[in-house]
């Protein structure tokens, strides 16, 4: 037994039928937990974390992808309909994945330094947000003023074509952005996109004079969301019915529509992502940011090669604007906040920088961290707070704590930690991009200047 | 012991006393000019009409009424602008790095001398009935507090945090000293709310701060506009511009600074002369921290309340007044804070009466980005940086 080591059980574990097994078992192991828990984060934990070892088993394709399928298509908004709270969870999950895979290729491939993302988040939230509301016929009124009865300016199915006007929009937006500005170095690009991220906001928040554009710091609401057929509430609860236990209604349809585009997209970025990394364009990124002089040198050109991934970001994230506007029906300029912009770079940097899982896997955790460890943590202490419960030792009352410590409001420390930790100990991330490891690998010489 | 008293260099005490006059009423004297030029040209539209229907003045006169006001407003941001703007370019000058966190090293030095201030008033040392004396020599002493802690957390952020990532690629010690910033603003929200229960803070009134010094009274039409100065502005004006003075001797004539020169011109050289590099960085980081904790204080002392979240524009602003002036260039982040300083109290008050209320004072937070999109397309090396070649 003593010489089985660590090394023999992983290669045991990942050869012959075994995998097929225990991936198999994880995904029926979550469901269950899933399914008999009201509101635990464990078991949702380990229905997430089967993605996670379907990633990493040894195993044909086919079967990866079809587990998955199931997994994300089937008992993913089943269970997210009988518990809606889950379905919220995972809905966030998706959005922020979809947003740290557009940033990784800004970030990670092209390796430009992006800190005001969100703002093409912004652009494409306040487009589908401006056409898909009321907000065009309350142009003449202040905030709070306008009559109750406008009509839409749009119907609702235009959402459709807004999330690819989104794309444009927003790619013609980073552009605009990028032309002047990728010229300069990295850190000052860092410098300019934050001051970008910032303008977006403060715009957002103050056209609401001389025209009202954007409804000011109190937003835009209602905004339209697509139709949803009744044959499809119908459809969906005689299926899933039983499973489900209660009759699903519109709002939880709309949860499931909402999640499973946002899963389309997902696919969608990492398709073009993947074919885009080992692509010309792809080698041309990544020369530029290893080594911008050499790129030079060699042929690219820059600004160009800067320009296409500033906007193929920036495209994804406008895309995702217009499905953020619809599902919440409401939008405000707290939504694109620095912080929000500072969130999504977490995800990328402790995923692992040019690494599609690893930008998965950082969006995950780091959203699950915010909805559910840290609130989790404040409902706690506020229970806490109201028993009679004291800490042994040092007799401390959980009567007197301080109400201010709600871990809910700390997390910009754990977005900075996140960060630190991360550059001091593992600036590769947590799943190193491929290419990555090779060039960590060869540059463990200290560097000169 | 003789070795330490060497005469004094009156040239580089002098000098940047003169620069700082020079560029305060030269960019003060453009701004008047083109705000008066703008001013003539709007008197006549429908702006000039609001501004008369309302106060029965003309624009032209309105403007020239405020501009003394504006003038010393504008001053007093700059050179705090100006003490920021420092600490960023001595970073940038030794490590060629964006030191993030330095917004947050300026918050530190606003808290903890906010704190003191407030313990000593509720201790009963300041505020009624205490001798204007004590409250000066206490305002100096919280001052003094705020930049040694300020300067330590500098010290501290540089060993933990920046110095392992020294010969990382560009990015790396940036992401790591944003992640720094982000941390330090919810540690200060932290220690606060759990010490005090609440993390905005007030600064305490004592002393003859907020008292005003009456210069006359400027004709406006039919009425008169009183302009006054309040003593808190010349505080910290002369804070701020002691501080320069002293920090330009201690780079330009002293050996601590000839080594920071030598360590920013070339790292590798300078070590093999025997200069101790990360003691050097240290000393900068120190420095840098030191003002960066003395300008909190007194944005604390002008602004009256402050927040955890309180660095976040002034070190964005004055991370553009370095890169306007040059950064890496100490005189350029002194004309560049007060350039920014200035264009930031012209736009908060002429803006909004030259767009008619269409764009006002919401927007003074986002102009220093303009100012800095531009600065970069136009001239990245600043306005008074040279032309150098980035190193292969």
């Amino acid at each position: 037994m003593s010489n089985l080591s660590f090394k023999d059980l992983k290669t045991t574990m990942q050869s012959g039928y075994l995998p097929y097994l225990l991936a198999g078992a994880h995904v029926l192991i979550g469901t269950i937990l899933v399914y008999l828990n009201q509101r635990s984060i464990i078991a949702f934990l380990v229905l997430l974390s089967s993605f996670f070892s379907l990633y990493r088993i040894k195993a044909d394709m086919r079967y990866k992808l079809f587990i998955g399928a199931v997994l994300a298509l089937i008992i993913i908004p089943v269970l997210g309909v009988r518990n809606i709270f889950y379905l919220e969870v995972i809905f966030q999950i998706s959005v922020f994945s979809a947003l740290a895979l557009g940033l990784n290729i800004v970030v990670g491939f092209a390796g430009l330094l992006d800190l005001g993302y969100v703002a093409f988040y912004a652009v494409g939230a306040y487009l589908w947000a401006f056409f898909g509301s009321k907000q065009f016929y309350t142009l003449p009124y202040t905030p709070g003023s306008q009559p109750t009865d406008l009509p839409f300016l749009l119907p609702s199915d235009m959402f459709y074509l807004f999330i690819f006007l989104a794309v444009i929009v927003a790619a013609i937006t980073g552009i605009l952005l990028g032309l002047p500005v990728l010229r300069v170095r990295g850190d000052y690009l860092a410098i300019v996109t934050l001051g970008f991220g910032e303008v977006i906001r403060v715009l957002a928040a103050n056209l609401d004079k001389p025209l009202n554009f954007t409804n000011g710091p109190q937003g835009i609401t209602p905004i339209q969301r697509p139709p949803m057929p009744q044959s499809v509430v119908d459809g969906f609860n005689a299926i899933f019915g039983k499973l489900v236990g209660h009759q699903a209604d519109v709002s939880a349809l709309y949860n499931v529509m909402f999640y499973l585009m946002a899963l389309g997209i997902i696919v969608i970025i990492i398709i073009v992502s993947r074919r885009l990394e080992d692509s010309k364009i792809g080698r041309a990124w990544a020369a530029v940011r290893e080594d911008e002089t050499a790129a030079i040198a060699m042929g690219i050109p820059l600004v160009k090669t800067k320009l296409s991934a500033f906007a193929a970001g920036a495209s994804f994230a406008g895309a995702m604007g217009v499905l953020l506007a619809a599902s919440r029906t409401f939008i405000s300029p707290e939504s694109f906040s620095f912080m929000q912009s500072i969130g999504v770079l977490a995800m990328v940097i402790l995923g692992g920088q040019g690494s599609i899982p690893g930008a998965v896997l950082g969006a995950a955790t780091i959203t699950i961290l915010n909805l559910q460890v840290l609130q989790g943590l404040s409902l706690y202490l506020s229970q806490l707070r109201q028993s009679d419960a004291v800490i042994p030792i040092i007799n401390f009352a959980w009567k007197n704590l301080s109400s201010q410590l709600d871990p809910a409001q700390y997390q910009r420390m754990i977005f900075g930690l996140i960060l630190v930790l991360m550059m001091v100990f593992r600036p590769e991330g947590i799943l190193p991009a491929q290419r990555r490891i090779k060039k960590l690998a060869s540059e463990s010489a200290p560097n000169k200047e | 012991m003789k070795k330490y008293l060497k005469p004094i260099n009156l040239m580089e005490l002098l000098r940047p006393l003169g620069q700082l006059i020079v560029f305060s009423l030269g960019s003060a004297a453009v701004l008047s000019i083109i705000v008066l030029a703008l001013a003539i040209v709007l008197n006549n539209t429908a702006a000039g009409d609001k501004i008369f229907a309302q106060l029965k003045v003309s624009l032209f006169a309105y403007t020239v009424a405020n501009l003394p006001q504006v003038l010393v407003d504008g001053l007093t941001l700059g050179f705090v602008y100006a003490a920021i703007a420092l600490g960023y370019t001595m970073v940038y000058g030794v490590l060629e790095f964006i030191n993030f966190a330095h917004s947050e090293i300026f918050a530190i030095g606003a808290f903890v001398g906010v704190e003191i201030l407030i313990a000593l008033q509720n201790a009963g040392l300041i505020g009624s009935g205490s001798s204007l004396f004590m409250d000066y020599v206490f305002l100096i002493l919280a001052m003094l507090a705020g930049m040694a802690v300020a300067g330590g957390a500098a010290i501290a952020m540089e060993r933990i945090a920046y110095r392992p990532l020294r010969n990382a690629p560009r990015l790396v010690p940036l992401i790591s000293a944003i992640g720094v910033s982000f941390f330090l603003q919810d540690a200060i929200r932290l220690t606060e709310s759990l010490t005090t229960g609440q993390f905005n803070r007030i600064f305490p009134t004592f002393g003859n701060f907020d008292k005003r010094i009456t210069f006359g009274k400027i004709p406006m039409g039919a009425a008169e506009l009183p302009f006054s100065v309040p003593i808190k502005s010349f505080i910290v004006i002369i804070a701020a511009v002691l501080m320069l003075v002293v920090l330009n001797y201690l780079v330009n004539a002293t050996k601590v600074g000839k080594a920071i020169r030598a360590v920013a011109q070339d790292r590798a050289t300078a070590s093999l002369m025997g200069i101790d590099v990360n003691h050097i960085i240290a000393i900068t980081f120190l420095i840098g921290g030191a003002l960066g904790g003395a300008a909190g204080l007194l944005y604390a002392l002008k602004f009256t309340r402050i927040d955890p979240y309180v660095g976040f524009y002034p070190g964005l602003k004055a991370f553009t007044a370095a890169v306007l002036g040059g950064i890496g260039n100490l005189t350029g982040a002194l004309l560049g804070g007060i350039i920014l300083g200035l264009l930031e109290t012209f736009a908060g008050s002429y803006l909004s009466i030259f767009t008619m209320g269409a764009a006002g004072v919401e927007y003074k937070d986002i102009f220093a980005f303009a100012i800095l999109i531009l600065v970069l397309i136009f001239r990245p090396n600043g306005l008074l940086g040279e032309n150098v070649t980035e190193k292969v």
